[in-house]
């Protein structure tokens, strides 16, 4: 029973697990830039439409999975408008690649990640951002040392909460880049088709235990780097 | 030559409309009066954190605001220091941090600014350096907000009621901080309270402030025996502020004798080296008024003056009204009933012998 982790897994799981860990990072860096921004601009801006950008953020939140999926491959799709955009100017390909995966579970995870930002970012003390202005900080500063910093545990938690969201995405990714082996197939798609075929459960359970062990891990290490910051902004 | 400070201002907000007109020299301008007076609006003007719709704010005659040349220089380029009320220290930042915050910042526009060993000697804090704002008292807060602002190498320095949120214990503690910085240091300060000790204790200038404008700026004995302010709701008891020198303790009674202009004062605080100058203050309703000289009374202290001035009477018809007297140079004010004005006959000019009840000593 007790085998090595290589011989446990055959080489098509192994692929799986890589390639889930591959989308599900890349989907939670691509987006985090994305995801401050939004966050930044649905906590400190005031602006016509904020609410409009707010429901649009919720979205994928609210909608069947397979309808965003189907909405991303009409516009990401190598003839939609987006995809074709991008396929002209950029050379890059979207539609049944790992990086509509990527993209996939980055829409799904993104009201996620920008709720817990946003709610990090409206606990900042605006009145130290204030003090940091009368000490000769430019607004840019102010933001690099006093609000960054501040709403770090909420960024972090953004994050991890992006990433668990991708590892499990499974509706929207199908829907836009299907489930080709080695290049789409994710973890949870993976199991789905163990469980289509006679004699797959075993397969269908070993990729079950991995996804657990991998989404406890990513939530411990967001326990782990929650406390450590929160002991260094310990209340004033 | 240009004032230190010349503010005239107006900016509404809301319901509340400031409309301050301000010119001081003083080392420590007082920003005194009830709360919401506009104290804090005023401040915070000066300060860059609000922007006033009209007017201007010049600072050694350089415009800071000035909304008719279009000028408003941001917050962060004023160089003014600001500690709050509540210190707003950065959590995630030690004490260390926190105090070079501001010096980071002006460290490339003037090299020859306050060093970080002078306002740790200043403000007793140089065993804090390693520790987290998290675990600081009230008090140590308090210095370590002072000291940051001070490293940012400020040319005026705003406190907005730094002491409020602070128990006695720790005001006592800061108190002689603020007495030493207007002294020594080279930068004004504009300071906002609404506590009559704070201000006479430690204000040069005040600047009586009610319903967010101005009412009147000018020394602190001044201000502080003006009859017709005293009417003014939030403003201070009348009182006197006289300057004395200390001539002598006598050790069988426990009584320091303290000459003033208005003649020789006992009080009952024997820890002063002799030849020292303080600042003593009277409150009106410490002093007796009699026509003739007293004997056979407990109070020591008898001053001779001249009634300068009888304060009006306001409409509400109070019982009380204030007298101004003149003793040797010296504005003495008392407080008496309007009956008693009445029942000694009592005109300016009036010949008057004043009891004083108590007098506070200021300047320890």
């Amino acid at each position: 029973m007790l085998e090595t982790a290589g011989a446990w897994l055959s080489p098509d799981e192994w692929t799986a697990v890589r390639l889930s860990l591959l989308v599900a990072t890349t989907a939670m860096l691509a987006s985090l830039p994305f995801g401050l921004a939004v966050a930044f601009l649905l906590a400190r801006g005031k602006f016509w439409g904020r609410s409009l950008l707010d429901a649009a953020v919720h979205l994928p939140l609210i909608l069947p999975p397979v309808v965003t999926g189907y909405l991303l491959l009409i516009w990401f799709g190598r003839r939609g408008p987006v995809g074709q955009l991008l396929y002209d100017h950029f050379g890059i390909v979207l539609s049944f690649r790992w990086t509509g995966a990527a993209l996939a579970s980055a829409v799904m995870g993104f009201p996620l990640m920008v709720r817990a930002m946003r709610l990090s970012i409206e606990a900042v003390d605006r009145k130290l951002e204030d003090a940091a202005g009368t000490l000769g900080a430019n607004p840019v500063w102010v933001f690099a040392v006093v609000t960054l910093p501040l709403c770090l545990p909420g960024i972090l938690a953004g994050m991890i909460l992006s990433f668990a969201k991708a590892m499990g995405e499974f509706g929207a990714t199908i829907t836009f880049v299907s489930n080709i082996p080695g290049e789409t197939q994710t973890l949870p798609s993976a199991i789905y088709t163990f469980t289509q075929v006679p004699g797959g459960d075993a397969g269908a359970m070993r990729l079950t235990l991995i996804s657990i062990a991998i989404s406890v891990a990513a939530l411990f290490a967001s326990e782990v780097m929650a406390r450590l910051v929160a002991r260094r902004i310990a209340a004033a | 030559m240009s004032p230190v400070l010349d503010i005239a201002v107006r900016h509404r907000l809301g319901s509340f409309q400031l409309n301050a007109e301000l010119r001081s020299d003083g080392r420590l301008t007082a920003l005194f009066g009830a709360s919401g007076s506009g104290k804090t609006s005023l401040v915070n003007v000066i300060g860059g954190l609000v922007r006033p719709q009209a007017g201007h704010v010049r600072l050694d005659g350089e415009a800071l605001v000035d909304t008719e040349r279009g000028i408003f220089l941001p917050k962060h380029r004023r160089r003014i220091g600001y500690v709050f009320q509540e210190a707003r220290l950065f959590p995630h930042l030690s004490v260390r941090q926190n105090l070079l915050f501001g010096h980071w910042f002006s460290k490339a526009s003037d090299s020859n600014g306050v060093e970080l060993s002078a306002v740790l000697e200043l403000l007793g804090i140089g065993h804090l350096l390693a520790r987290r704002p998290g675990a600081l008292s009230g008090g140590e807060k308090q210095r370590v907000a002072i000291g940051r602002a001070l490293l940012a190498n400020p040319r005026l320095l705003l406190m907005d009621e730094p002491l409020s949120s602070l128990d006695e214990a720790r005001k006592t503690e800061i108190l002689p901080f603020i007495e030493r910085l207007r002294d020594e240091s080279r930068i004004p300060i504009v300071y906002v309270s609404h506590s009559i000790t704070e201000v006479a204790r430690l204000a040069t200038t005040v600047a009586l402030m009610d319903g967010g404008t101005v009412k009147n700026c000018g020394p602190t004995s001044e201000i502080l025996s003006r009859l017709d302010l005293a009417a003014l709701p939030g403003a201070p008891e009348s009182s006197s502020l006289i300057e004395a020198e200390v001539v002598s303790f006598d050790r069988e009674f426990g009584l320091t004798r303290l000459e003033t202009r208005a003649g020789p004062l006992l009080v009952g605080r024997g820890d002063f080296e002799p030849g020292r100058k303080l600042r003593i203050r009277i409150l009106a309703s410490d002093v007796l008024v009699s026509i003739g000289p007293l004997s056979g009374i407990s109070a020591l202290n008898q001053l001779q003056g001249k009634v300068t001035e009888i304060g009006a009477i306001p409409e509400s018809g109070t019982s009380a009204v204030d007298l101004r007297i003149d003793c040797g140079g010296e504005m003495l004010t008392a407080r008496l009933t309007r009956k008693s004005v009445a029942a000694l006959g009592l005109a300016v000019g009036s010949p008057v012998h004043a009891v004083v009840k108590s007098v506070s000593v200021e300047t320890p």
